[in-house]
């Protein structure tokens, strides 16, 4: 690509590249989204390549295939969509590719059997637009995210790329890019909610010789991977998202923080920045302005802690990745004690959206106090596991039953996890709850990054405390005392639960520790780590006592407090749990109620899973 | 820094230097605030958080009142603390009995953690014979000598002081600013017939030519030498031998003096004569 010295330059070629897209008859998109990759688009994308080649409909006469990042609807992966029509193909596999060209690239049928079936009005969907896990969204980080190929700067350019760095570039000053974000009232969407734009402009009043802004990407939270996506599927919205911060505050060095765990991002990353710095769009004079700017890629250890701002500041420095005490705030003294801006790679994102489209138009969309959209990524008991975006207000019933599609067969909601292990469980009488940094802390949970775990019936809340205090007791840096043996501590009075050896006063105890470990930590890691726990005994104390008093797991998950047993009303005698059971431990006639041996069930659960009917049940 | 503020600790009014931290400025005027992982020759750290303080003070638009460490607060005009509190008491308890649980053989902790009323842990004990508490305080002085031989090796409850793939430090210089420093007295060495051995390292120590005293390692001499821009000759004899010449060689100028000889010729260079 030429060297893009002006914004007319940048115009100029947006609109060759869109002239040469007019000209497109048909574009099939295959998703390369971890879920789908894992699931093999890969080998989807090539068959569907050599099928077009075959067929005579590839590039030569006007037909594109293009890879994309993550598309969202990571459930039905492989996706596969074809335009113009939305047409949306799901659970795609490489055998389909000969049909899918034959009859909806070279002709204009559908393939009825790869369209998605709505489970709610058992007809299948056309286009991606009336599949309620879409209709119900609104993408504004992610807005081109499975829409372009990422490894190319054409493509981000041809849908838009760049035009918001020009307009602030050329038209604005550096403070009115800050008052826009500002007035925006865009919040941080790392986790801590911190208004975007009061942070900027500390950064520009704190004295120093120069000024950084880092994007974080070290998303750690299990079942998160919206940054991921993010990264992976469209590196250019990060990208202008920094230089237009870089320009408001005097930054001329920035740095990507991304996990070395994330392959693809990294990858894509680097790619883009390189490619973006060919174009003039990085480095020296960008687009023959008197701004220069650059940005390097520092790959992370995979440590949750150095997702903390401080601690990863160290970590991009060289040095081990533990956090300092901030009572000196890391805007004002970060990067080598230089003032620095940093956001998590949402925040990046959205900025150019708000340059384009304006503070009215971005006030629109969530609440008051929280304005905007937020990307969440849905996992767990849920039907529609995947990456969503909504605007904040939004009730979790709504995400998750709406866009979601609600649980299992047979299965019933019990909690969602919020904000990763930071965060909280909140109950059924939270459903209704407006989705946003406020009400989420003040009902005992948090946004955090934005991973969403969905927990049904069969989730033991103890166990699920157990698990993220386990997480953490390894992922706490140990630099401080609090927080590396009052974790570890915490783990050993859960655990003492979980097998039925706690006694009366451990809830006590754990309270105790857990104050402690939340006033005295030195990092947010810490002083977050009790939430948890905290919330789950607020939300679910009886499950506790349940435990402790009546030494009974009422989920079934904690193995030495738990017995199965069938019950016989509700047993039709199928016979499925007798197969699936693998020690031998249940006994009965076909079409008879069966029994489980108590000597020798090893309480695996295998016999529970597969029952059609739900006879197998937690002895009281 | 040299703005004066007034603060309030425990209800008494100070001034001082703006940006001083709290636990200089108690230790300064007489106030008792423990600490393990403080030492004056290196940058606090704030990882004990024995030293957790209460304050109040107005952020933004509302009062905040919450737990600090003293060793990195700095103070700013009507800053107001408490030593002793309620919330500071229970908080170091809690430490406490952490460290406890985590050294149960450590006479130091012990003896700190009574005089805060925590007799016993309540808390399960580790397993373990080592009284390392990670304070960190060997690893930034080792840094701060300029050696960085030793720091702490992987996370959480798997964290520990280490050498380089847990093997022989070659960068160590023997010197033992790490055994120094250790609050717990954990750094284990030895020394005998010459040699001295820490972190499985064995060290040859480079004698005195005068009385023949072993004490410094021929590592840091070598480290000396090459960092200072120090004589060799330096350490030939050791710091009492070279006491005692200086005094040998002024008492030897003054008789001279008085003898009406010459005049005095003094000693030139930071170097003692070795005549």
């Amino acid at each position: 690509m030429q060297r893009l010295t002006s914004p007319d330059a940048l115009e100029k070629l947006r609109a060759e590249l869109a002239g040469k897209r007019q000209a497109i008859k048909k574009t099939v998109f295959v998703c390369c989204g971890p879920g789908c990759l894992a699931n093999g688009s890969r080998k989807i994308a090539d068959a569907i390549g050599l099928q077009m080649e075959k067929q005579k409909v590839d590039a030569s006469v006007g037909y594109r295939r293009c890879t994309t990042g993550c598309h969202g609807f990571c459930e039905q992966g492989p996706l596969v969509i074809v335009q113009p029509g939305d047409i949306f193909y799901c659970k795609v596999k490489p055998s389909d590719a000969a049909t899918i060209v034959e009859r909806t690239v070279k002709g204009d049928e559908l393939v009825e059997r790869l369209l998605y079936l709505d489970p709610g009005t058992k007809q299948r969907c056309k286009a991606f637009t009336e599949i309620p896990f879409y209709a119900k969204q609104t993408r504004v980080a992610l807005a081109r995210i499975g829409t372009l190929d990422p490894t190319d700067l054409g493509n981000a350019i041809a849908s838009g790329g760049y035009a918001s760095l020009a307009k602030a570039l050329f038209t604005m000053k550096p403070d009115q890019v800050i008052d826009l974000v500002d007035r925006s009232g865009l919040r941080g969407k790392g986790g801590g909610g911190f208004l975007t734009g009061r942070k900027w402009r500390s950064c520009v009043k704190a004295p120093g010789d120069r000024r950084y802004v880092i994007c974080n990407g070290d998303e750690g939270d299990p079942g998160a991977f919206m940054d991921r996506a993010t990264m992976e599927g469209d590196p250019h919205c990060v990208i202008e998202g920094m230089i237009i911060g870089a320009y408001a505050v005097g930054s001329h060095e920035g740095y990507v923080y991304v996990r070395e765990e994330y392959p693809l991002a990294v990858e894509y990353m680097q790619l883009g920045v390189d490619e973006a710095r060919k174009a003039g769009l990085l480095g020296d004079n960008i687009l023959g302005s008197d701004f220069s700017f650059d940005i390097k890629i520092s790959r992370g250890g995979g440590a949750f802690v150095c997702g903390e701002s401080s601690a990863l500041m160290r970590s991009v420095e060289g040095k081990v990745g533990e956090p300092r005490a901030k009572y000196i705030h890391s805007v004002e003294r970060g990067l080598w004690d230089q003032p620095t801006v940093l956001n998590n790679v949402e925040t990046w994102a959205t900025v150019p959206v708000i340059v384009q489209k304006g503070v009215d138009w971005f006030r629109s969309m969530g609440t008051k106090g929280s304005p905007g959209t937020k990307a969440f990524s849905l996992s767990g008991q849920v039907r529609n596991t995947g990456l969503i975006e909504v605007p904040m207000g939004v009730t979790l019933r709504e995400v998750i039953f709406g866009i979601g599609g609600g649980l299992f067969k047979r299965r019933t909601f019990k909690a969602v996890q919020t904000g990763g292990p930071s965060g909280g469980c909140l109950p059924e009488d939270k459903l209704d709850l407006a989705v946003d940094f406020d009400e989420l802390t003040r009902a005992g949970s948090m946004m955090g990054s934005g991973g969403m775990i969905v927990m049904d019936d069969r989730a033991c809340m103890v166990d699920v405390a157990r698990y993220f205090t386990a997480f953490l007791v390894d992922e706490s840096c140990g630099k401080c005392v609090p927080c590396r043996e009052g974790t570890k501590q915490l783990l050993a009075l859960l655990t003492d639960i979980t097998h039925g050896n706690a006694t009366e006063d451990h809830l006590a105890r754990i309270e105790a520790l857990a104050a402690t470990i939340m006033q005295a930590s030195l990092c947010a890691l810490g002083k977050s780590a009790p939430n948890p726990v905290l919330s789950t005994l607020k939300q679910f104390r009886q499950e506790y006592l349940s435990h402790i008093e009546k030494k009974r797991c009422p989920a079934g998950v904690c193995k030495p407090l738990t017995r199965f047993v069938i019950d016989e009303e509700t047993c039709t005698g199928c016979g499925l749990c007798l197969k699936a059971c693998p020690v031998d431990a249940i006994r009965g006639e076909k079409k008879k109620p069966h029994t489980i041996e108590p000597s020798k069930c090893i309480t695996c659960a295998a016999c529970r899973e597969v029952c059609p009917v739900d006879a197998v049940e937690v002895a009281s | 820094m040299s703005t004066l503020v007034k603060i309030k600790i425990d209800e008494k009014e100070y001034e001082v230097p703006r940006g001083r931290y709290l636990l200089a400025i108690c230790q300064e005027n007489g106030i008792p605030i423990p600490t393990l992982c403080h030492h004056e020759s290196v940058e606090p750290w704030g990882g004990c958080r024995l030293c957790v303080v209460e304050f109040r003070k107005k952020r933004w638009d509302s009062w905040w009142t919450e737990l600090a460490t003293a060793c990195l607060y700095p103070a700013e005009d009507g800053l107001c603390v408490w030593t002793r509190s309620e919330k500071v008491m229970k908080a170091r308890r809690t430490i406490l009995d952490l460290l406890l649980a985590r050294c149960p053989g450590s006479e130091v902790i012990t003896k700190i953690a009574a005089e805060h009323g925590v007799y016993q842990t309540s808390f399960a004990k580790r397993e373990g014979e080592d009284n390392c508490i990670l304070c960190g305080l060997c690893t930034r002085v080792c840094d701060r000598v300029g050696a960085r031989a030793i720091a702490t090796a992987l996370r959480g409850a798997l964290k520990e002081v280490s050498t380089p793939f847990g093997e022989p430090p070659p960068d160590c210089l023997g010197c033992l600013s790490c055994a120094h420093v250790c609050p717990t007295h954990t750094i284990g060495h030895t020394e005998a017939d010459g040699k001295r051995t820490v972190w499985g390292r064995t060290f040859e120590l480079v004698r005195c030519s005068g009385c023949g005293a072993a004490s410094v390692t021929r590592e840091q001499v070598e480290y000396a030498v090459r960092t200072k821009n120090l004589s060799p000759e330096y350490f030939v004899k050791c710091d009492a031998c070279k006491r005692r010449e200086s005094a040998a060689t002024f008492a030897g100028l003054l008789f001279d003096e008085r003898k009406g000889g010459e005049g005095p010729v003094g000693p030139t260079g930071s170097g003692p004569s070795h005549e």
